[in-house]
């Protein structure tokens, strides 16, 4: 199904089901611990082999020799693969370092080496007996110190341009009344999902099957036959249940050929997690930026000038963090430049985590605006809406498809009570704690991608999809499940979804909030399909059949859906594949955060205490489960605010606090309530669904409120994340 | 994890015999810390005498009026307590300030203060590190070390003492009861039984090998205000930045120990006659030889502001 | 050394009850293996160094665990974590190994009534104890009140960190009935209060990175409230 024309009246807007707050259908099996993830796979597999995993010490050199002979000869060894007897291997399209290091290393902690034994406390002790001796090379690991050797990264079709420019920018900032010219920082992140990147790998000749962890099958599938050599058509991936992504599980990963190298060499399955402590620096993580932010503005308030640049740094052949992506978007201003850099650091990859490029960029961007409303003596929802655009600013003749982006501010305002909000720093006292509110805007564009999607109607009117569209918490089963429902009329307990299978259609997958929306929209194609066909075997014009209650009906006849099938079943495949109306038109989600939050006026303590988020994101599918996903992507910009960042070693070059302890992620005790309200809204520019991604917005311009609200509360501007009382310890007021 | 042997042990003299007789031993109780660390192949025993089964879990009154607290109470035990939540609720609330629930249930009295240090140079196998490797360097000090010693380091070890509980023990003077191989025991004052890197980080405490700690015994009550003040990167389960444990009486004077400023819990008594004057002069004495790096010299700002607020909230 | 005759040891299965191959004995350390000494290693010259010692095999002892009311006598390698025990050898995978190091709480389970960590202990350590796990409280057609509060307030996304939370938040509602303190606890001589700031406090040893804790809060609170 071509969609190339604004949506019209279609079969969702029925609404019976979709936009209703359904319970999960994996709900049961989740709670009860009885959905399946990758390393669990007794079911298919009776007696895998268990493969630890060896990481490279050094983060830079060659290994010099490696001496697996101890190790091979432990008990219960079967064998140890490394870069020297794995054959050749290419390398994926969406890797940047090897998955199998050796000799040449590229980054700390990549992987040298898979011991693989009988049993897992076996292969754990034999990665022990691996002798490796090193040639360490010195490398590049300070951002900091690399700034001045970045240069303008290759242009992507997600990165854009690495510069842009409109108007004049310099002479309108000299020239602006009020200027802003700060720098911010945004460390490195991990993304800390709790499953650990897992593989179940088995051979059947020279087919192969991996169960795994990954949110986009058709790449995994596609960079473990390119990384292996062989055939597309001989691999199949299977992942129906995720346990967190958040971008770390987009990618093909070690684990996974590591499983398949040493089941080939064992002659049998065998299954691989990575051990948490190698996580932070084996897999990918969001680089850390520099972001320099410039804004000129008219004494009313009127943006003239924006300027935002960021450094970052990746492996040699990497790409940016893309921080200044939102600037270009988000508000008005005649005169505006940005320009991204990229530094060679030998660090670990860098790579994509949840909203990259807006979450960091808008941590910079919305204090710098917070910082600018202080600066025009205006309140800073105020000045955001003086300087709202429906239209892209580069390319004024795009309009979005859709912005309400005032009404969020507007509703979360009244609703937060803002007004209450002295917009004097360090103003308010309870107690112990200085309090204060603060708040940002949230923007993340909606991106479109073709998805695929298979039904399979039943003679007792039971319905199958199936498609390799992930859930890694995100609620696709459901969604999926009331798309369906909806659009064959039968009620959602007589949906069965089935993903995360290679062998099923190609979907948009799980990643940069695009899952629901496109996913949603395969399903919705399949399913005009299979009406259709329903229709033509039933005798009905399909135009004007309705599907409700699980019957056909036209007129005064009414037939029961699953008829149609009889004996048999009826089978429809489509994809949604989209025209050109994401460049016609600008197609974003927008939000408002509200933050109130306290610091202990002794210790520093900082405590959110409040949290409020207003999303517009076209039509919301299933209300429960959106609003977990902007919950949950508060609670990881709570994060990215107080406490989370990868410390670099810049002598060694690697992530020091690599495992759960020492990289902090929030806890129960630092989320406070959190209230979600989404604008009743559709987009019929986006898709069939009308619908958009939620996924992300809501990690987008949070963390840059709670600093806001810190700030309001103390009086004391942190431009360095995380925000951590060690950075304004000293500037509070003295309690001696 | 290096394959060992594994006995229950059937008493506490038996156990110290067979530790003392076995190379590569080590007593294993909650082994929170201990498995962690044999995962990573940091604790490499032979054999382990697990002394779950010892009658080491109850808390009893002593003569003197204070009390003995089994050397497998565990945390979770200790802290709820009716007369240690009475008569000594530093310990309590450092206790409940550690860890998780689930942590505490496990972790027992004894093996809460042989906690070793959470320093990541020390948890990484591929970084040097004295305590691990004697002679082998330190690669923590001219590295992260925001989390690392400010008072007593020495240029082989930056690493502190983790624990929370033996903060409170040692604002309390507890004393440490064991026993050795030949059934003979001993009492280790808090203050004598953890001990500072110096030359030798990878020694840590007084005990000798095969010693087993069956007990720690507390003094009498000492009344006062009794606040344990931790503060952290997030709300729980955390290690502390500093932890700061102090007994407050009403006339001012009291007791004050630190957590997460060095090797071990860290007292000075001589500091504590500042008290009536305030937290900036005794937290000058506490921390009078500090010798912080550039990434944690914000802790002594934070000793003195914490103290601070703990003093207010006990004069309150 | 009876410990070393084992080395071709295959399979990890259930044994017989009775199939002892090492008693627990304070002579059993194995005489060749030293604890591995890596020696001195120079900062700049980082490796990976292995021990020196030849490997001694794997020692293996029975251990006999009631998990979910049903006797298990099993037979595992010394070094098998409870929540290995569970996860490869019982095949109850709803217990998750998250970080296997005591940091995330996903493998919390409830061994006499307690809750722990089940990857911070050995299965050896355990003998004769009951263990209820997440398949213990409940199964999809009949779930345990708190697993139907998570689902009802969607107090999960990804759900590896779930069995884990739902383990913890049965365990919490009793250690506040037993009056044990917590870190928030305002008057440690009273009985702890039933309160969000208590809940939160005490089930924050168990990290849920999708960040469902406000969800997962609502849910507790309502089996909080609930007649019993």
């Amino acid at each position: 199904m071509k969609f190339d024309t604004p949506a019209t009246t279609n079969p969702i807007d029925h609404l019976k089901v979709v936009g209703h707050p359904h319970d999960r259908i994996d709900g049961p099996l989740k709670t009860t611990g009885t959905a399946p993830y990758a390393y669990e796979r007794h079911d298919v597999v009776a007696e895998p082999a268990y493969g630890y995993v060896l990481g490279a010490a050094i983060a830079k050199g060659r290994i010099a020799r490696l001496d697996t002979s101890a190790a091979e000869r432990a008990p219960g060894v079967i064998a140890v693969v490394t870069a020297d007897n794995a054959g050749k291997l290419g390398k994926g399209n969406f890797n940047t370092a090897r998955l199998l290091g050796g000799p040449e290393v590229e980054h700390y902690h990549q992987a040298i080496a898979l011991v693989v034994a009988e049993s897992f406390e076996q292969a754990r002790s034999a990665s022990t007996l691996v002798k490796v001796d090193y040639k360490a090379e010195p490398g590049v690991f300070d951002l900091r110190a690399a700034r001045g050797s970045a240069s303008p990264p290759e242009e992507t079709a997600i990165s854009g341009p690495p510069d842009t420019s409109v108007g004049s920018f310099a002479s309108a900032f000299t020239e602006a009344p009020v200027t802003l010219d700060e720098t911010y920082t945004t460390p490195d992140h991990s993304h800390a999902m709790m499953e650990p990147h897992a593989t179940l790998a088995a051979w059947e000749g020279d087919a192969l099957t991996v169960w795994t962890s990954n949110q986009m099958i058709a790449w995994a599938t596609g960079d473990l036959a390119a990384t292996l050599g062989i055939d597309r058509s001989k691999v199949r991936v299977v992942s129906p249940y995720i346990g967190g992504g958040f971008g770390g599980k987009l990618f093909l990963r070690a684990d996974v050929l590591l499983a398949a190298l040493g089941a080939k060499a064992a002659g049998r399955p065998v299954k691989v997690a990575l051990q948490r402590p190698l996580i932070p620096n084996n897999t990918t993580h969001r680089p850390a930026t520099i972001q320099r932010i410039r804004i000129g503005a008219e004494r009313d308030g009127t943006i003239t000038a924006i300027g935002h640049e960021s450094w970052s740094g990746d492996l040699p052949g990497g790409g940016p963090e893309t921080a200044v992506g939102q600037t270009r978007l988000l508000y008005a201003g005649a005169n505006r430049m940005t320009a991204m850099r990229l530094a060679v650091l030998n660090l670990p990859e860098g790579n994509a985590m949840r909203a990259p490029g807006e979450a960091p960029g808008l941590m910079a961007l919305e204090i710098a605006m917070d910082e600018m409303a202080e600066k025009l003596g205006m309140d800073p929802v105020e000045f955001r809406v003086r300087n709202d655009t429906q239209v892209d600013p580069e390319h004024p003749q795009r309009p979005f498809s859709s912005r309400p982006f005032v009404e969020c501010l507007r509703l979360g305002a009244e609703r937060f009570g803002w007004s209450r909000r002295d917009p004097r720093p360090a103003r308010v006292r309870e107690g112990n704690w200085l309090v204060g509110m603060g708040m940002a805007a949230a923007f993340r564009n909606n991106l479109l991608m073709k998805s695929g999607a298979r039904v399979r109607l039943a003679g007792d009117g039971s319905l199958t999809v199936e498609t390799d569209m992930t859930d890694i918490g995100t609620g696709s089963y459901t969604i999926i499940a009331q798309t369906a429902a909806e659009m064959t009329g039968l009620p959602i307990e007589k949906i069965a979804v089935h993903l995360g299978d290679s062998d099923y259609p190609v979907s948009a997958g799980s990643g940069g909030q695009f899952g629901a929306n496109n996913a949603t929209s395969g399903v919705f194609a399949a399913c005009a399909k299979l009406r259709e066909e329903v229709a033509r075997r039933l005798g009905f014009n399909s135009e004007e059949a309705e599907f409700a209650g699980g019957q056909v009906r036209v007129g005064n006849r009414s037939v029961p859906i699953g008829e149609a099938a009889g004996e048999g079943e009826i089978v429809a495949e489509d994809a949604i594949e989209y025209g050109d109306l994401d460049k016609t038109y600008q197609q974003s989600t927008f939000g408002a955060h509200f933050v109130e939050a306290a610091v202990d006026v002794a210790t520093g303590e900082a405590r959110i205490r409040r949290m409020l988020a207003v999303c517009a994101a076209g039509r919301i599918i299933n209300p429960k489960s959106a609003r977990s996903q902007v919950i949950g992507a508060m609670t990881m910009g709570a994060g990215a605010a107080l406490m989370e960042e990868l410390a670099v070693d810049t002598r060694r070059g690697f992530f020091v606090n690599h495992d759960l302890a020492g990289y902090e992620v929030p806890v129960h005790a630092d989320i406070p309530h959190q209230e979600v309200i989404f604008l009743d809204e559709t987009d019929p520019i986006s898709s069939p669904m009308k619908a958009k991604g939620v996924g992300e917005l809501g990690i987008c311009g949070v963390g840059a409120a709670v600093a806001n609200a810190l700030y309001n509360a103390t009086g004391v501007r942190v431009r360095d994340y995380p925000i951590t009382l060690d950075k304004y310890l000293d500037r509070l007021p003295d309690v001696a | 994890m290096t394959p060992f042997t594994f006995e229950r042990a059937a008493s506490p003299a038996q156990a110290a015999a067979a530790a003392a007789a076995t190379p590569g031993a080590k007593f294993i109780a909650g082994g929170t810390n201990l498995l962690d660390l044999m995962k990573l192949q940091i604790e490499t025993p032979t054999h382990l005498i697990d002394v779950n089964g010892l009658a080491l879990d109850t808390i009893e009154p002593t003569q003197e009026g204070g009390l003995r607290i089994g050397a497998l109470v565990s945390n979770t035990e200790l802290a709820s307590d009716a007369r240690v939540r009475r008569d000594y609720a530093l310990l309590s609330r450092a206790l409940l300030a550690g860890a998780s629930g689930q942590l505490r249930n496990k972790a027992t009295t004894a093996g809460n203060l042989l906690q070793r240090t959470r320093c990541p140079y020390f948890y990484d196998t591929n970084q040097a590190c004295n305590k691990r490797s004697p002679g082998s360097g330190c690669s923590a000090i001219e590295g992260f070390t925001r989390q690392l010693a400010v008072i007593g380091a020495s240029d082989a070890c930056i690493a502190t003492h983790p624990s929370d509980m033996a903060v409170a023990l040692r604002a309390l003077d507890a004393e440490v009861e064991t026993i050795h191989a030949d059934g003979s025991g001993r009492r280790i004052p808090i203050a004598e039984f953890h001990r500072l890197p110096g030359d030798t980080p990878h020694v840590e405490t007084v005990l000798e090998p095969g010693e087993l700690i069956t007990a720690v015994i507390l003094p009498k009550p000492v009344g006062g205000r009794h606040v344990y003040r931790k503060v952290r990167d997030r709300a729980s389960y955390a290690f502390a930045l500093v932890s700061v444990g102090a007994i407050v009486q009403e006339d001012g004077s009291g007791r004050v120990a630190l957590g997460g400023v060095a090797h071990k819990p860290w007292r000075v008594e001589e500091a504590e006659i500042e008290l009536p004057r305030g937290a900036r002069p005794t937290t000058e004495r506490l921390l009078a030889n500090a010798r912080p790096t550039r990434d944690n010299a914000f802790k002594v700002t934070l000793v003195e502001r914490t103290l601070g607020s703990i003093l207010k909230q006990a004069r309150g | 050394m009876q410990g070393q005759s084992h080395h071709d040891l295959s399979r990890r299965d259930l044994l017989a009850a009775g199939a002892a191959t090492l008693a627990g004995s304070s002579a059993g350390s194995p005489a060749n293996a030293a604890p591995a000494s890596p020696g001195a290693a120079p900062a700049s010259e980082a490796r990976n160094e292995p021990s020196s010692a030849p490997t001694p095999g794997p020692v293996r002892m029975p251990v006999h665990l009631t998990v979910n009311g049903t006797t298990r006598d099993l037979e595992v390698d010394t070094r098998t974590t409870l929540l290995d025990a569970l996860r490869e050898h019982l095949s109850l995978t709803g217990t998750k190994k998250g970080c296997d190091h005591g940091q995330c709480g996903a493998c919390t389970v409830i061994v006499d009534g307690v809750r722990i960590n089940s990857c911070l202990t050995l299965a050896v350590m355990h003998e004769g104890a009951e263990v209820t796990t997440i398949e213990g409280l409940g199964t999809p057609g009949h779930m345990h009140e708190m697993q139907a509060a998570f689902v009802k307030h969607d107090g999960y996304q990804c759900g590896y960190c779930t069995p884990g939370q739902i383990c913890s938040a049965v365990a919490v509602l009793e250690e506040i009935k037993a009056g044990i303190p917590s870190h928030v606890t305002q008057d440690l001589v009273s009985a702890p209060p039933l309160s969000e700031d208590e809940l939160r406090e005490r089930m924050s040893g168990n990290i849920c990175r999708c960040g469902a804790y406000s969800n997962i809060v609502a849910a507790i609170t309502e089996v909080a409230g609930s007649p019993a």
